[in-house]
């Protein structure tokens, strides 16, 4: 009997695999027993109502996805009264994704959605903060350390960063984040992208650009990972890109505590049933008792020269 | 708050048991499906297909497609498409025993009000794919019908003999006819009106012909349903790429396409 559980910081989830926010939401139920899962992350909400971008709000790219939803809201008031109460049918813990366009905005909604029934709250500081003209918050540490101070004053629940692949200081932002006071790591989200059209010569999403995600993400996503869990000590939860089992034993010897599915479960919609009983599976056969012995097992010292076989071109 | 969902929806590869031209433009696809799925089934929904790769083409979010029949007693599941893209092209490559990944049934079928007893099916190409099923229902439950079927030429009409087998009185329009405009067509079915022969419209597919029901509709008090498309993701809800505008009173409100609809009520669908 492998033991799947994990601890994130605190929060016991029975396996490491659970949703992606944005690719989740509560008619899966209708699909699959959503207590199967490690934790339920919802679409990211917002203080009051948003609409979302213009159509079309979605485009694939060589066996990947583009998307431009715009983070569609009811607000935060419909959420509580509606939504938390259908999660507490489950054993699962609840994980709520928030938004907020300014910091003081985010540590509001973060006290708001602070209510029985929510284990923890997922802060997507890769929106644009309207303060830094719309640059996202998570692409530098400064802005990264400000906010998560703030939404840490806010709210006494485990507080989960989800960083942005859209920045070229990944380490520095993951260690702001921590000294911020973030909890966890949720690394990462969708990297900005365009595709166009050549015969209209338009841009394919009404946005012009979005978020790129499915496996061509993965690779940079799994490199931030790795970064990130390297930088902090806090625990790191992988996501990009991932829809096999062996992409989540990469993530989990990389650092990764635990990861989320995204993307791939718009293709499968029971994919992640099958990563949970594919990676017991794989821990099984190589006679491991418990995943947590998987977890930042990276063997990354000095390469053997033995195993280098590409030759210096001439 | 009602208990915890029931599994509605299901996620299984069907085995395919033909997949043949039936004119110059279009395909039947025919799956071999589980009874226990079939029996959910109803008109106006759909199936999330997963095309598969071919010739070079790598589709990867799946394709949404309306039911053109389903058949408890036979265990079969009935697709018709017209082959415009990668996912189609790749859909028509599949044939007797491949296995196709479906997801399904999804979605807010057609539904035929009590007080509808004279229905009119309006549609054009392969929009009467859509409404194929809802004919079938139709004639279930013992209601007058006619679908006045359009298309660019006569070989292009689909479904007729099988509108007729239902008992509908069926009209075509064709543009090589010089019958299919817009103005001829607002005469049939004023004429239909005339002989009390229209209770409620149902259409899918075409903005001309939605904004001309949307205009006979409301100078005769006449409802009517819509199955729409739009691009989507996951098509089970989540993901919110396929909203569209609606009119709900004096407001504007986004819906999704795959889980509010893809049916809706016609006269608050905005024409695009």
């Amino acid at each position: 009997m492998v033991d799947l559980s994990v601890d994130i910081s605190g929060l016991k989830l029975k396996n490491p695999i659970m949703p992606a926010s944005g690719t989740f939401s509560e008619d899966l139920a209708e699909v699959f027993d959503l207590d199967r899962l490690g934790a339920h992350v919802t679409k990211t909400i917002t203080r009051g109502w948003r609409d979302g971008n213009p159509t079309p709000r979605v485009c694939e790219v060589n066996g990947s996805m583009l998307n431009s939803i715009g983070i569609p809201s009811k607000g935060v008031g419909a959420f509580i009264e509606k939504v938390v109460p259908f999660y507490a049918h489950y054993e699962t813990p609840l994980v709520v994704s928030i938004s907020g366009n300014t910091a003081d905005e985010f540590a509001t909604l973060c006290s708001e959605v602070s209510v029985p029934g929510v284990a923890a709250i997922e802060v997507n500081i890769s929106c644009p903060n309207i303060e830094e003209d719309g640059k996202a918050f998570a692409i530098r540490p400064s802005s990264t350390h400000d906010v998560m101070r703030k939404l840490r004053a806010a709210t006494d629940l485990p507080l989960w960063a989800k960083l942005t692949p859209n920045t070229g200081e990944t380490s520095e932002v993951a260690r702001a984040a921590e000294e911020g006071g973030a909890d966890a790591l949720v690394v990462a989200n969708t990297i900005l992208s365009m595709a166009i059209d050549i015969n209209t010569r338009r841009p394919k999403l009404g946005n012009l650009m979005g978020g790129l995600s499915g496996p061509s993400l993965k690779p940079i996503a799994l490199r931030m990972a790795y970064q990130c869990a390297r930088a902090t000590k806090i625990p790191v939860i992988g996501c990009g890109g991932i829809s096999t089992v062996e992409d989540v034993i990469e993530y989990l010897i990389a650092g990764a505590s635990a990861v989320q599915v995204g993307t791939a479960t718009f293709i499968h919609p029971t994919i992640m049933l099958s990563l949970i009983d594919g990676l017991e599976d794989w821990l099984s056969n190589q006679g491991l008792s418990s995943v947590k012995d998987l977890i930042g097992s990276v063997i990354d010292g000095e390469q053997d020269e033995s195993v280098v076989f590409m030759e210096a071109a001439p | 708050m009602d208990d915890v969902p029931s599994i509605k929806a299901f996620e299984l590869p069907l085995s395919v048991k033909s997949n043949e031209p039936v004119n110059g433009e279009y395909r039947l696809l025919v799956l071999a499906a589980p009874h226990d799925i079939l029996k959910r089934c109803r008109a106006g929904q759909f199936f999330h297909l997963l095309c598969p790769q071919a010739g070079g083409e790598t589709p990867y979010l799946r394709r949404p497609m309306s039911i053109y029949g389903f058949y408890p007693e036979k265990g079969e599941l009935h697709f018709l498409y017209k082959v415009t893209g990668a996912g189609t092209r790749a859909l028509a490559t599949l044939s007797l025993g491949d296995r196709l990944n479906v997801l399904g049934p999804l979605g807010e079928p057609f539904t035929i009000a009590d007080d509808w007893q004279d229905l009119v099916l309006v549609a054009r190409g392969v929009g009467l794919a859509t409404l194929a099923p809802l004919a079938l229902e139709a004639n279930r439950l013992g209601r007058r019908l006619t679908a006045i079927c359009s298309a660019r030429h006569p070989d292009y009409l689909m479904s007729t003999d099988y509108f007729e087998s239902l008992g509908a009185d069926v009209i075509t329009l064709t543009d090589a006819e010089g019958t299919s405009d817009l103005d001829n067509l607002e005469k049939v079915i004023e004429g239909l009106i005339a002989a009390g022969r229209a209770d409620a419209f149902y259409t899918c597919g075409s903005n001309r012909m939605l904004r001309l029901l949307q205009t006979i509709g409301e100078r005769h008090g006449i409802p009517g349903q819509i199955a729409l498309e739009q691009q989507m993701a996951c098509g089970i809800g989540m993901c919110h790429c396929c909203v569209r505008p609606f009119t709900r009173g004096n407001r504007q409100v986004h819906l999704r396409v795959c889980r509010e609809g893809p049916v809706f009520d016609m006269m608050e669908a905005i024409a695009w």
